[in-house]
């Protein structure tokens, strides 16, 4: 019975950071249609960014306000990182799908190289405050921390996605823009300057992403960010292009069907079930199993 | 009232994709109900896209004797045009005042003229506008439109597929309109372009193949079953 709710515990940690990866480039593909393989990068530079933050401020563990200004660092990180993408580069390619791919990949593949270039290739440990390395007795299993924070956290996020997607004009916009973007601007709304705020958003969203990974693995590596992209995007696909409730479910199932399956069968066993499923979905419902089908447009 | 067109259109070419669907463009709108008239396919849809810039396309258009042919999509609307597309094209997931409250392009959108012209919406305000029917569809996206202050208002087939009667409330909702803001009103129904329009547009293989007033063309069989393609009786047509 522990055991299994270690498992069940892990895997909804695990299922918060894909769905902090997947909530932004969910809402960026399903308002811009834009696949940005840069999100990964986003996590990775941002996470880096706060690891130099808190590591500045305490050698193997940070204090709670170096950590908080970690995680402030990382934030401002993703959205920074994301808003110069977006302002600089993809305006300018809107409807050119292909040359996205290409400058995205591009950005995430140099990403990368500077990190490694810059921290090196192996991972580093991050430094947090010792009570995420601490465990909290539920069930009878002893679960570490750093789980429940990413839980909480990706809760609180979920919850601030939902209020600004239901009760905020930027929401509303997004929402609609979701739907049919064109028709939206035949509204008179400059639906490019959402974009941006999208993006940034994503980007925000990345950057936590990227700290609390961080914290759930206690180290980060170069391709911290490209792992977790792998799954988000699988993530975004199952819960539907710009569903965020959609991202969240998605997340929580994929996350436990490879915690479960990797446990109970064999390594690699749930990684395997991830992508069977994810090809069962685009088989049955390739919109996702919580979007509606919208216009590209 | 003034008689200087509101609206312009003056040798407009527009392409979907890479097709070239509009040649030479060139008719005004002016007070009144102007109706663009032709066969299915011919661009009359796509002769509303390229004026608000949702199609590309060279030319000059200029609304109220300012050229808008250089302006992005939301900023021409901001300039005065109310849309109504073809099929509606209301947010599904939306409910019917969140439609209302994101087309609303001022502080003060005017809900009392929508609620005076369908009181169904208010009763609806609440449900999500895809779970309404074609008509109350119909209505959601009149509303958007009627909610603003516009120099010009272009309505894209707002009869298509709609029982009589409501084909008669929207009829009625578009002369009231039209009493204040000049109209450019796609419509196959010449039942309602009889109704409605004081001249009309006829749009053939992408060009201009006729313009003049709308009851000359309706009274002149010949010219009616050349250039549409349909008999001129009304109440023949839907």
């Amino acid at each position: 019975m522990s055991v299994l709710v270690l498992l069940v515990v892990t895997g909804l940690a695990l299922g918060a950071l894909y769905f902090l990866a997947a909530a932004g480039l969910s809402l960026i593909y399903g308002l811009m249609r834009v696949l940005n393989f840069a999100h990964g990068a986003f996590l990775t530079v941002s996470g880096y960014a706060g690891y130099q933050v808190a590591s500045s401020l305490g050698v193997a563990s940070a204090s709670w306000a170096a950590f908080a200004l970690a995680v402030l660092v990382g934030v401002a990180t993703g959205a920074a990182f994301a808003a110069a993408l977006e302002l600089l580069v993809v305006r300018r390619l809107y409807d050119r799908e292909i040359e996205q791919v290409l400058v995205t990949v591009g950005v995430a593949l140099a990403a990368v190289a500077l990190v490694t270039g810059t921290w090196g290739s192996d991972a580093r440990p991050f430094p947090a405050p010792p009570w995420f390395a601490r465990t909290t007795g539920m069930l009878g299993a002893q679960v570490p921390n750093s789980r429940l924070a990413c839980i909480a956290a990706a809760v609180v996020v979920l919850g601030g996605l939902t209020a600004l997607l239901g009760r905020t004009r930027l929401g509303l916009v997004i929402r609609a823009g979701v739907e049919n973007r064109s028709m939206v601007a035949a509204l008179g709304i400059d639906v490019r300057r959402s974009f941006t705020a999208v993006f940034v958003l994503g980007g925000a969203l990345a950057g936590l992403g990227g700290v609390l990974a961080g914290v759930y693995n206690s180290s980060l590596s170069p391709l911290t960010g490209d792992n977790l992209l792998i799954f988000a995007f699988i993530v975004v696909v199952i819960g539907g292009l710009g569903s965020v409730g959609g991202a969240a479910v998605a997340a929580t199932v994929v996350a436990l069907i490879q915690q479960l399956a990797n446990y109970y069968a064999a390594s690699g066993v749930g990684d395997l079930l991830v992508v069977l499923a994810l090809a069962l979905v685009l088989l049955v419902r390739p919109q996702g199993l919580f979007a509606r089908s919208v216009r590209i447009a | 009232m003034s008689t200087a067109p509101v609206l312009s259109l003056s040798h407009v070419d527009a392409w979907i994709g890479g097709q070239q669907i509009l040649h030479d463009i060139t008719f005004d709108v002016g007070h009144g109900v102007t109706a663009l008239l032709g066969r299915n396919g011919v661009g009359k849809t796509t002769t509303l896209r390229a004026v608000l810039g949702l199609t590309r396309r060279r030319g000059a258009i200029t609304l109220d004797g300012h050229r808008i042919d250089e302006l992005p999509t939301h900023a021409v609307v901001r300039r005065g045009i109310g849309y109504v597309p073809e099929n509606r094209e209301v947010f599904a997931s939306l409910t019917v005042a969140e439609n209302l409250s994101l087309a609303a392009r001022s502080g003060r959108p005017d809900l009392d003229v929508v609620h005076a012209l369908f009181p169904e919406l208010r009763e609806r305000a609440r449900q999500p506008a895809g779970t309404l029917s074609g008509g109350q569809q119909q209505m959601v996206a009149l509303a958007r439109a009627l909610l603003n202050d516009n120099a010009v208002l272009l309505v894209d087939e707002p009869t298509k597929g709609l029982a009589p009667r409501i084909v008669e409330e929207v009829v009625a909702a578009l002369r009231v309109v039209a009493e204040h803001t000049p109209v450019l009103l796609v419509e196959q129904d010449l039942d309602v372009v009889g109704a409605l329009a004081d001249r009309v547009v006829v749009v053939a293989d992408g060009r201009v193949a006729h313009q003049g007033s709308a009851a000359a063309l309706l009274a002149d069989d010949e010219a009616v079953t050349a250039l549409l393609g349909v008999g001129t009786r009304l109440g023949s047509t839907s």
